[in-house]
């Protein structure tokens, strides 16, 4: 009877170091989590599978990516709250910026550590207006006039809107001789045209596209184009005469990375959206890619030269440009004064 | 409150009757403590480095001002609907027997199993210009969607199984024969109706009107769906919580929170105290 315990119990250790052992297995495979903004979804899908399978080739390691979208802010918001993000693609700079103020968990000059403001893709504003642009509308001037109804979201809460934001300011400035009492007035019309203020880009694209809100949608160029590919021949894409450069940018969330032993594999998978094979994908996603050697020509068809403004050169960088605009009591809330 | 002061009165006289007091009061605190007053105080904490003046400042800013004051009316105005809605539907529960009656019990408590945000793009897709509900209303001339009336649609959908909850088991319990000795009395049916029945049901209509307003005072995943979400027309308290957050303006969010949460209490004694009130003039609820 003592021996069968024996066995038994060593049996049963055994099976319970196998399971261990299967454990530990599971865990040796790297996972890193790529906290990212709503639009991005579809793009990081195709390039988290090039890159693990480039990663499973180069060191035999097998990489699973997670996948976190959510709007910008909120994004880095929970990473500030202590999600263990190895890597953050957002909307704007602001964002990564709060979380290296808040947090240290990276340094303040991140954006100097990978080329192009660490924005290995662009994408710029522009319009979305139903099928034959019945209220024919061609620039940001045609949104200001009585009786038409501009969808944008709340630059509150939603980083694309800021982008949004800003170039008509670009527009607006561009028109008036530098006077910002008349950038102001002309915004102040702008917003009161618009009957519904989403709290993120997708909101306001199903306000438009769904619920059949509005003359126009200003919008991420990329969405826009997903917006034509998901309702086929309802609505046409406008570029206005000027807009913005949009630059999302990425970084590695050092301390995060370091916790979690991801700080290769997450350094690997920035500098590969660099590489010509993933700026191909960034093309295909319609986003505007930096380098266009391998990208499909029709790809590249889509994206018109457009005079375009940059947050850096024409607003003194996010940091400025959130004081001014967006803060509280600032520009933005001041167009809603009563 | 009023039973757990009656039990505790109980329970000094006689301590022998139901052992165990000392324990489960310990318990209650402590849960109380750590699952309620541990996360105000924190709350509290967090919005007291703004000091009093900022508070004021707060307070009587005319945005913060206007988005409390469509936060606590509609959620009233919703609570009232649901309160008159609730207590019919209960009523018909209750007292009449037709096909489909468990279909239509079960469906009661739907608003509260569903995520508020899929119920927040069921009523914008419903009541949209667009809408089926939209269209002909809008062809009326009537808004719902992106305006402060959505807020009070959302408040009304999310709110109503709480009073049709709260009324049901009271209803359901109340004394045939109570009805029949005012009818033998001589009460007519109106009489028998506002004089025997309501004060039975009511406090319990009035718990169910207080859950219904906090719940819709608090919900934010529905309501940002259907409100248009502008300044100073349809931007509801808990969005412009959001909007500081996303500010990384903690203190800012904490302290509109701590001003609804002081709000809601107001409301919630109010409604307190009208049930006592009611109570003491019934003579003490429904089995008298």
């Amino acid at each position: 009877m003592d021996r069968t315990l024996t066995t038994r119990s060593f049996l049963l250790l055994a099976g319970l170091l196998l399971l261990l052992a299967s454990i530990c297995e599971v865990r040796a495979d790297t996972v890193l989590l790529n906290a990212s903004y709503d639009p991005t979804r579809e793009l990081y899908e195709a390039i988290n599978k090039e890159f693990a399978a480039d990663w499973k080739a180069k060191t035999g390691e097998k990489l699973t990516i997670r996948q976190s979208h959510g709007g910008s802010g909120k994004q880095a918001r929970s990473v500030v709250d202590g999600l263990g993000a190895d890597v953050v693609t957002l909307a704007l700079a602001a964002d990564i910026d709060q979380i290296a103020a808040l947090t240290g968990k990276l340094p303040a000059d991140w954006q100097k550590r990978l080329p192009d403001n660490s924005s290995p893709y662009t994408s710029t504003i522009n319009f979305v207006v139903r099928k034959g642009n019945p209220k024919a509308i061609s620039d940001w001037s045609d949104l200001v006039k009585p009786g038409i109804a501009v969808i944008t979201p709340n630059p509150k809460t939603s980083g694309g809107a800021r982008w949004n934001f800003l170039a008509a300011w670009a527009y607006a400035t561009a028109h008036s001789d530098g006077d910002e009492a008349k950038a102001r007035a002309f915004l102040t019309a702008l917003y009161k045209n618009v009957p519904v203020l989403d709290t993120g880009a997708r909101g306001s694209t199903t306000s438009f596209a769904q619920r059949g809100l509005g003359d126009v949608l200003i919008s991420w160029e990329n969405e826009s184009y997903l917006i034509l590919k998901q309702f086929p021949g309802q609505f046409e894409v406008v570029y206005p005469t000027i807009s913005i450069l949009t630059e999302p940018p990425v970084a590695v969330v050092d301390a995060n990375a370091a916790a979690n032993g991801t700080t290769e594999a997450a350094t690997a998978y920035l500098a590969f959206l660099y590489t010509p094979q993933a700026q191909k994908l960034i093309a295909k996603n319609f986003y505007r890619p930096r380098d266009i050697s391998a990208a499909d020509a029709d790809d590249l068809a889509r994206f018109p030269e457009i005079a375009l403004v940059t947050i850096d050169k024409d607003f003194g960088g996010w940091r400025q440009a959130q004081k001014k605009f967006f803060a509280d009591n600032a520009i933005f809330d001041q167009i809603y004064r009563p | 409150m009023n039973v757990a002061a009656a039990s505790s009165r109980v329970f000094a006289r006689a301590p022998s009757v139901l052992p165990g007091f000392g324990l489960t009061l310990g318990l209650t605190l402590t849960w109380t403590s750590l699952i309620v007053i541990l996360p105000l105080a924190a709350l509290f904490w967090r919005a007291s480095g703004l000091g009093f003046g900022g508070f004021v400042d707060l307070a009587s800013d005319a945005r913060v001002v206007s988005a409390l004051r469509l936060s606590f009316v509609a959620a009233i105005i919703g609570a009232a609907f649901n309160a008159a809605a609730g207590l019919l539907i209960a009523w018909v529960l209750v007292r009449y027997d037709f096909a489909g009656k468990r279909l239509v019990d079960a469906m009661i408590d739907l608003p509260f199993a569903l995520p508020t945000a899929v119920s927040g793009l069921a009523l914008a897709a419903l009541y949209a210009p667009n809408g089926w509900l939209g269209a002909p209303l809008a062809q009326l001339g009537i808004k719902i969607a992106f305006t402060p009336a959505g807020v009070v649609v959302a408040c009304m959908f999310i709110g109503l199984p709480f009073v049709v909850r709260q009324v049901q088991p009271v209803l359901a319990d109340l004394d045939r024969s109570l009805e029949e000795a005012a009818a033998t009395l001589g009460a007519s049916r109106t009489q028998t109706i506002v004089r025997v029945i309501f004060p039975a049901i009511l406090p319990a209509l009035l718990t169910g009107f207080a859950l219904a307003f906090a719940r819709g005072v608090g919900e934010y995943g529905s309501i940002i769906f259907i409100a248009g979400n502008l300044p100073f027309t349809s931007e509801i308290a808990p969005l412009l919580i959001i909007i500081r957050l996303e500010e990384f303006n903690y203190q800012g969010a904490t302290a509109i929170a701590v001003l609804m949460l002081l709000m809601s209490f107001a409301v919630l004694l109010a409604v307190n105290l009208l049930q006592s009130w009611s109570r003491r003039r019934t003579g003490g609820g429904r089995h008298a």
